[in-house]
């Protein structure tokens, strides 16, 4: 295909046809701010933080929503993209609360970036009006909390939640000033059709939905991140353990919608996201158990697996070795798998081994 | 698995995640996709909202129903007449790909001589289900151009499970809707590595890779890279089987790996006998499960988190699990303490790493052969992948099947009467499954944030039945079965049909698992759990 030449900031640009001039500014390795556009989720040009000044065109364009055309010339920061981008993320700044020191998503924060990037301390139209910042708390259940006095009206949890999750089961709601992200009228999030995959926090540029178990777990800088694949169902979704390597505790688990390992192109539900907690609950088995008269004591692995070896062993002597069976698990490993039916018939003998793959 | 092996010569899902994308029709039938595979389920609503037809079979009003081009809610366990019925149209309208058929597919006149039979008329008074909405899905089906069957467990968990796959596979190769993105014949795997537990020869039948025990080339081959002594020749028993043999005290030791089957196996009271009949038993496991408390001797394991290895996915993708955490006290990766254990019985393994283990199952294993853990770090692989220059295969069948002359088999299956149904004494039909927020036995998801969110055993029941009981949303229903009783909250809604029950079987404490019937498919050994009869009371 032919592709389309512009430029942007002064660098020659060859765009791909059907790109976005954010897309191509991004391919010439040029920074454009954003808050609404994420790559997975539609366009919807609805923050207006990446306007741009092509010449030629007598108003500001959206960067995310605005075709590339043959000969386009671009400024991404002049004087006069970067005075309307202030105002805009200064408006947004009005009813946005500044508690960044608590706020978890301090250091991921989006709004935090663009702010810093234009040098914005605090909206300076504060003082003009309502600012509308008397939601409650929104932590009915298990999963994650929803700050309405935060949200940006991005709409990026509401596009997740449309293209992503495919439920959806929120969208905008009242207008004007009053408008906010909400499930149905007279619902709530947790008898709506929300089914917690939390695709949406996982977008949300700001602190207006967070994970509840990550609460105190850990600040962004503070995490690794280790890529492997989820525990649950067989799509074998690729998830993100985020671990705080200080405490070497997990503290979320993300997806990314872009890696091209990923099978599941970073779509994921409730499980995959949410059920991780049990990795550090404290009853976790943490030494080896022998059973004398009806009940457990602790062992040391040496004596646990000579008695296991020894018992099993007499039992093969007595009865031959298909009075030994093995049940092994469609939840461990492959390699674990291997292992077991190679002990099984290998040093045991037998060829009675099976797993739960029908239950 | 061995519906599909018989005509296919594989059993295995048989296209990849990217070929949905690609189907015109999906034909779901047996899986409440969104709650069970919920990835899986946004793509097939993705599909849908971009003009692909969706055909929807099962008894319950499940979420992906709303969207069906063709909603059919057959009795449950007739799965095999309504199959019947659709390739009866296909076959009465001159619908089928006969060119694929002529040219791949054997026994063809067979088929059309069994389902001769199956009317609309007869598999209407059959399934429930008018005959209208027969026709409509045959049609549907058959138009394609590219047409792709989903299904679980609705499916299997029948004792005609394995039949029911034959069916569907069938309805496949009749429209020749195989070897092209967005056909196939798609079972979604349960359970993160089912998939991959099979491969392994975690079955009593099989080493690696399929290759038969009962074979002396294959036993002669195994030994020679396992350096060991001769290997038992005659299959084993499956779970089913060794649970009963433990019952009679024929099987006196059993070694259990992360398994739970107090919770998740048919028929609790004959586990908890049989378990209790044994002279010494083993477990290894995360937590102290409701099986682990009977043990003799319980290992700590590593969990998920906490371990290097493998999983392959529903559609034979190999994936790098990594280590995140480390395991808590003395507790030790499943790979590490086998390695241990059978150097404690004298045998000379040593394993230092999964990456080792992942060698050694590559060099026995043709399917996996050219799989490393160093290949598959820089991303995923679907197998066979025989050879380290090998690209690995997203979809199987295409050009020829993987029977020995290349051609598949039409399997025709008369319907059969399920193995219990409904009368006057138990006159509901309880039908038992997952939830979208708990997993198996319960163990991981209910001690995380899942669990608070849905604490306690619930139980479907239709507004009419609700009604005819008495029993308001949330009130205790009392369920029994011939081998047991089980108490929840009850949940009213018309996603069961009327005399229908639907219970998940997460919860240990009230275990959906009592009513159940350890009677299973005889081909697959699957546990019948879609088909209890019960009676059901207010508590």
């Amino acid at each position: 295909m032919q592709a389309i030449d512009l430029t942007i900031n002064g660098k020659k640009i060859a765009a791909e046809p059907g790109m976005t001039i954010l897309q191509a500014a991004r391919k010439g390795g040029i920074h454009i701010p954003t808050l609404c556009e994420h790559p997975a989720i539609p366009i919807a040009g609805a923050c207006r933080v990446c306007l741009v000044e092509v010449e030629n065109s007598p108003k500001l364009l959206t960067a995310c929503s605005s075709p590339v055309a043959p000969g386009m010339v671009v400024h991404t920061h002049s004087p006069r993209v970067l005075a309307a981008r202030k105002a805009v993320v200064e408006l947004i700044l009005i009813r946005h609360p500044l508690d960044c020191f608590s706020c978890s998503s301090n250091g991921k924060c989006e709004l935090q970036d663009v702010a810093y990037e234009l040098g914005i301390k605090a909206s300076p139209f504060t003082d003009e009006g309502d600012t509308c910042r008397d939601y409650a708390l929104e932590d009915a259940n298990p999963f994650y909390v929803r700050d309405m006095n935060k949200c940006i009206l991005c709409g990026r949890c509401i596009r997740a939640c449309d293209s992503l999750a495919r439920y959806h089961a929120i969208d905008f709601q009242n207008r004007g000033i009053r408008t906010m992200v909400h499930p149905p009228v007279g619902k709530d999030l947790e008898h709506s059709d929300c089914t917690f995959c939390g695709q949406c926090v996982q977008l949300c540029p700001v602190g207006a939905l967070s994970e509840k178990a990550s609460t105190g777990q850990g600040r962004p800088w503070e995490l690794k991140s280790v890529k492997t694949t989820c525990s649950y169902c067989g799509v074998g979704c690729e998830l993100n353990v985020q671990v705080n390597t200080r405490t070497g505790r997990i503290a979320n688990v993300t997806t990314d919608y872009l890696s091209p390992t990923a099978v599941n192109e970073g779509r994921c539900c409730v499980k995959g996201r949410f059920a991780w907690q049990y990795v550090h609950s404290d009853d976790r088995l943490t030494r080896p158990l022998i059973k004398e008269n009806g009940a457990f004591r602790e062992a040391e692995w040496a004596e646990a697996l000579s008695l296991v070896a020894g018992r099993m062993t007499a039992i093969k002597e007595d009865f031959g070795p298909d009075a030994i069976g093995f049940f092994s698990s469609a939840r461990c490993t492959n390699e674990e798998n291997y292992l077991l039916q190679r002990l099984a018939r290998e040093v045991v003998g037998t060829n009675n081994v099976d797993h739960c793959a029908h239950l | 698995m061995k519906g599909l092996g018989e005509t296919f010569g594989s059993g295995a899902m048989t296209n990849d995640f990217k070929s949905i994308k690609e189907a015109d029709v999906l034909f779901v039938i047996g899986s409440n996709t969104t709650e069970t595979h919920p990835v899986i389920g946004s793509w097939i609503k993705e599909c849908k909202a971009k003009g692909a037809k969706l055909i929807v079979c099962d008894p319950r009003k499940i979420e992906l129903s709303r969207y069906a081009d063709v909603h059919i809610r057959h009795n449950s366990g007739s799965d095999v007449a309504l199959v019947n019925g659709i390739m009866h149209v296909i076959l009465r309208d001159g619908l089928q790909d006969q060119a694929f058929i002529d040219e791949r597919v054997e026994n063809f006149e067979a088929l059309r001589k069994v389902v001769m039979e199956y009317t609309p008329e007869k598999t209407s008074e059959i399934t429930g289900v008018p005959a209208e909405l027969i026709e409509e899905a045959a049609r549907t089906y058959a138009a394609g151009p590219n047409s792709a069957i989903f299904y679980t467990m609705g499916i299997t968990q029948h004792q005609s499970g394995t039949d029911n796959v034959r069916s569907l596979a069938n309805l496949s190769l009749l429209c020749g809707m195989m070897g092209r993105p967005g056909t196939g014949v798609n079972p979604l795997r349960g359970q993160n590595n089912v998939q991959g537990a099979c491969d392994m020869g975690a079955l009593p039948n099989v080493f690696t890779g399929y290759q038969k025990v009962d074979s002396k080339d294959v036993r002669a081959r195994m030994s020679d890279l396992w350096a060991c002594g001769d290997l038992p020749a005659s299959p084993g028993m499956t779970l089913v089987k060794m649970m009963e043999a433990a019952g009679k005290g024929d099987l006196k030791s059993l070694f259990i790996m992360g398994e739970n089957p107090m919770v998740t196996d048919p028929d609790t009271n004959h586990v908890r006998h049989a378990l209790e009949n044994l002279d010494f038993l083993v477990v290894q496991d995360i937590f102290l499960t409701e099986t682990a408390q009977m043990a003799d001797v319980v290992l700590p394991a590593a969990c998920w988190a906490e371990k290097e290895g493998t999983y392959t996915n529903t559609t034979r993708t190999v994936l790098r699990v990594r280590k995140a955490v480390e395991a808590p006290g003395e507790a030790r990766a499943d790979w590490e303490i086998l390695n241990d254990l059978a150097r404690s019985f004298g045998a000379a393994w040593d394993f230092r790493s999964a990456s080792d283990v992942f060698d050694a199952i590559a060099a026995c294993t043709p399917s996996y052969g050219g799989l490393s853990h160093r290949r598959l770090d820089e991303g995923p692989l679907a197998w066979p992948c025989p050879t380290a220059d090998h690209p690995g295969t997203p979809n199987l069948h295409v050009g020829k099947f993987a029977r020995p002359n290349g051609k598949a088999t039409f399997a025709p299956r008369e319907w059969q009467k399920p193995h219990e149904w409904p009368d006057e004494q138990f006159p509901f039909l309880a039908t038992t499954g997952r939830i979208l927020y708990h997993y198996h036995s319960g163990s991981m998801s209910r001690r995380s944030a899942p669990g608070e969110f849905v604490r306690e055993l619930f139980i479907e029941i239709n507004p009419a039945d609700a009604q005819a009981l008495h029993v308001d949303e949330g009130m205790m229903l009392r369920v029994t079965s011939r081998r047991g009783t089980v108490s929840g909250k009850a949940k009213i809604t018309d996603r069961v049909p009327p005399k229908m029950i639907f219970l998940p079987f997460h919860f240990a404490e009230a275990g959906a698992n009592l009513l159940t019937a350890a009677v299973v498919d005889p081909d697959s050994e699957t546990p019948a759990y879609k088909i209890s009869a019960v009676k059901v009371e207010k508590a």
